[in-house]
């Protein structure tokens, strides 16, 4: 074989290993989104949304599971975005030659890829011990944590995409520095900051490790934040490790609630980002 | 705006209050994400001392775990960690390589962003969901299909043959390696795809100019001007890997000891704060419990660290 024949050889081998490989990586995807819609949609019926998780053995739903679930979603993420967009702002307008805002920065990234179970067990030295006892708030509380690194990296990004020429246009007209943050670039990079909250909701809410020791689990019907609460993620880690049939289809039909519902936010996400770069 | 143009006396004072407490607000929740770091090492610390002052060092070297005599040790569960992340990354790396050239280098425009998607919705996945999906479905293909291969080849040769021996068990090690190695591919593949995109167009047409084939560019151009990068992808994808909990607890078997078979049950840093953190009774079983979460927060923290500090450093690169 001559040496380009051989050349030629080479490249079309690794050509076609990395079309294998994407091949490879695309159909786990097809596989895990094909058993959730076989196992899960058996389970999705009336009695999945309005009926409470039954005991071992029977039937029932998951009504109460559902609504812990959006509760705590929701309080974590009205309580975290907050925080992250504040936080965000930090860094895009105010960091420049300020020493802690490369910290910050580095810190945060660090957050966003830390493994969520140390926040549980965090969460659980600061409110469960001192509160004596699990609870919603604890929970939530802990979600909260995992949502604002997310958005602290969003807002910064969008923020810092927002072109100086629309704030120096503010600043000229003598508007104050907080005004042209909150009334000018806000608006311009809204359609990204949100997109980065949906993101955050996406994330945690198939979050599971941070409420095994925070919220852990309650069987019945229960809209006290100061107590334990039914969430979906647990109730699939439960019922999914449990000997009856019954609470396995159930925590199926979870699965594929969750695994849909964040495919969902997902892609809206993805969506309104789009919607930015063709707006502009 | 025409409120700010009719501004009279007195509200410049105002608006000058108002920049302070905004910034000041900013501030505060910058600095709080520090704060949350900090806390989250604090509380480890403290939580961990009362198992660290009983066991010391042999904390880490010993692989006794016995809840009734009060013995602890964590080598079980951080050579489960580092093994399962180390088999998780001998799929993910080639993989996630295979894909950020097919999406850079080959692929038709109008397919890069679907294409690029669909890989990234495999990371949105909860971990949960491969979890319930590795014990039902994957392990059980893999006891009837892989593992008896493996057994049956493998398992003969000398030495490498101890790596796989022991009945096809489903779950173990290895399915949690492999599960793992699906889920950080998609956090690999997204790095690595970014720093490919900051090779200049220019460095790779003149390597095309005379006469170089794709992978001869990508193999002497792209990889050479990207290596920090990558290896920053790679190292993050391994932070995700050691961290991973959920998945891992429904795979791994959950058995306190180092079989030398990567097919008979083991366990996880992780798995075994899932598995136990919430029903430890006692003084020193809940210490060592937090002991075992700070040897994890340790590991992954100097993982994503060097992560961080390499990536940096492509930026820094890029800049120039």
């Amino acid at each position: 074989m001559s040496p380009y024949a051989r050349r030629r050889a080479t490249n079309s081998i690794v050509l076609t290993l990395s079309m294998a490989a994407t091949i490879f990586g695309l159909v786990w995807l097809a596989l895990i989104l094909w058993t959730l819609l076989k196992n899960g949609i058996g389970a999705i019926n009336v009695d999945f949304f309005v009926q409470m998780t039954p005991p071992p053995g029977s039937q029932g739903g998951v009504l109460n599971a559902i609504y812990g679930s959006l509760i705590m979603t929701l309080v974590a993420t009205v309580a975290g975005s907050p925080v992250g967009i504040l936080a965000g702002t930090f860094l895009a307008e105010y960091g420049r030659g300020n020493p802690i805002a490369p910290v910050v920065r580095f810190i945060n990234d660090i957050l966003l890829s830390a493994p969520s179970i140390i926040i549980g067990m965090f969460v659980y030295e600061l409110m469960v011990v001192r509160m004596g006892h699990f609870s919603a708030w604890a929970g939530a509380a802990a979600l909260a944590m995992i949502v604002i690194p997310v958005v602290v990296r969003t807002t910064e990004d969008m923020l810092s995409l927002v072109p100086g020429s629309l704030r120096e246009a503010a600043f000229a007209l003598g508007t104050p520095k907080w005004k042209v943050i909150v009334m000018v670039t806000y608006r311009a990079a809204i359609q990204g900051m949100l997109t980065g909250v949906l993101l955050a909701v996406a994330r945690i809410s198939g979050e599971t490790a941070p409420l095994l020791f925070t919220v852990i689990n309650n069987q019945f019907w229960s809209t006290n934040m100061n107590a334990e609460m039914a969430n979906l993620p647990y109730v699939i880690f439960q019922f999914a490790l449990s000997p009856y049939k019954d609470w396995q289809s159930l925590a199926w039909g979870g699965a594929l609630l969750i695994t849909v519902a964040i495919l969902v936010l997902n892609i809206t996400a993805r969506l309104l980002a789009n919607l930015k770069s063709f707006a502009r | 705006m025409t409120e700010i143009a009719l501004t009279g006396a007195g509200t410049g004072e105002r608006q000058r209050t108002a920049d302070t407490i905004f910034r000041g607000a900013t501030w505060f929740f910058a600095v709080f994400v520090l704060l949350i770091l900090a806390g989250v090492i604090v509380s480890l610390i403290v939580g961990a001392i009362p198992a660290l002052q009983e066991f010391g060092w042999s904390f880490i070297t010993s692989s006794a775990w016995n809840p009734v005599t009060e013995k602890f040790g964590a080598l079980p569960a951080i050579y489960g960690t580092l093994v399962t992340s180390a088999i998780a990354m001998l799929i993910a790396v080639p993989v996630s390589f295979g894909i950020a050239i097919f999406i850079t280098e080959l692929c038709p425009p109008w397919l890069k962003r679907p294409i690029g998607t669909l890989i990234e919705l495999l990371a949105a996945i909860p971990s949960i969901i491969y979890g319930i999906w590795g014990l039902f479905v994957f392990a059980p293909v893999l006891q009837s299909t892989l593992q008896p291969l493996l057994i049956g080849t493998l398992g003969n040769i000398p030495w490498i043959g101890t790596l796989f021996g022991g009945p096809p068990l489903g779950i173990g090690i290895l399915t949690a390696g492999l599960i793992l190695g699906i889920m950080v591919l998609p956090f690999i593949t997204s790095v690595t795809r970014d720093v490919f995109e900051t090779v200049p167009t220019v460095l790779k047409e003149s390597a095309y100019g005379i006469g170089a084939t794709t992978w001869e560019v990508i193999w002497n151009i792209v990889l050479p001007t990207t290596r920090v990068g990558v290896i920053g992808g790679i190292m993050l994808g391994l932070g995700r890997a050691l961290g991973e909990t959920m998945a891992v607890t429904f795979v791994i078997g959950n058995a306190h000891r180092i079989s030398a078979s990567l097919l008979q049950p083991g366990t996880t840093i992780s798995a075994t704060l899932a598995n136990e953190f919430a029903e430890a009774t006692g003084d020193i079983y809940p210490s060592s419990l937090v002991a075992l979460g700070l040897v994890l927060a340790f590991i992954t923290l100097l993982v994503l660290t060097a992560a961080k500090l390499m990536l940096l450093r492509m930026q820094q690169q890029g800049g120039r």
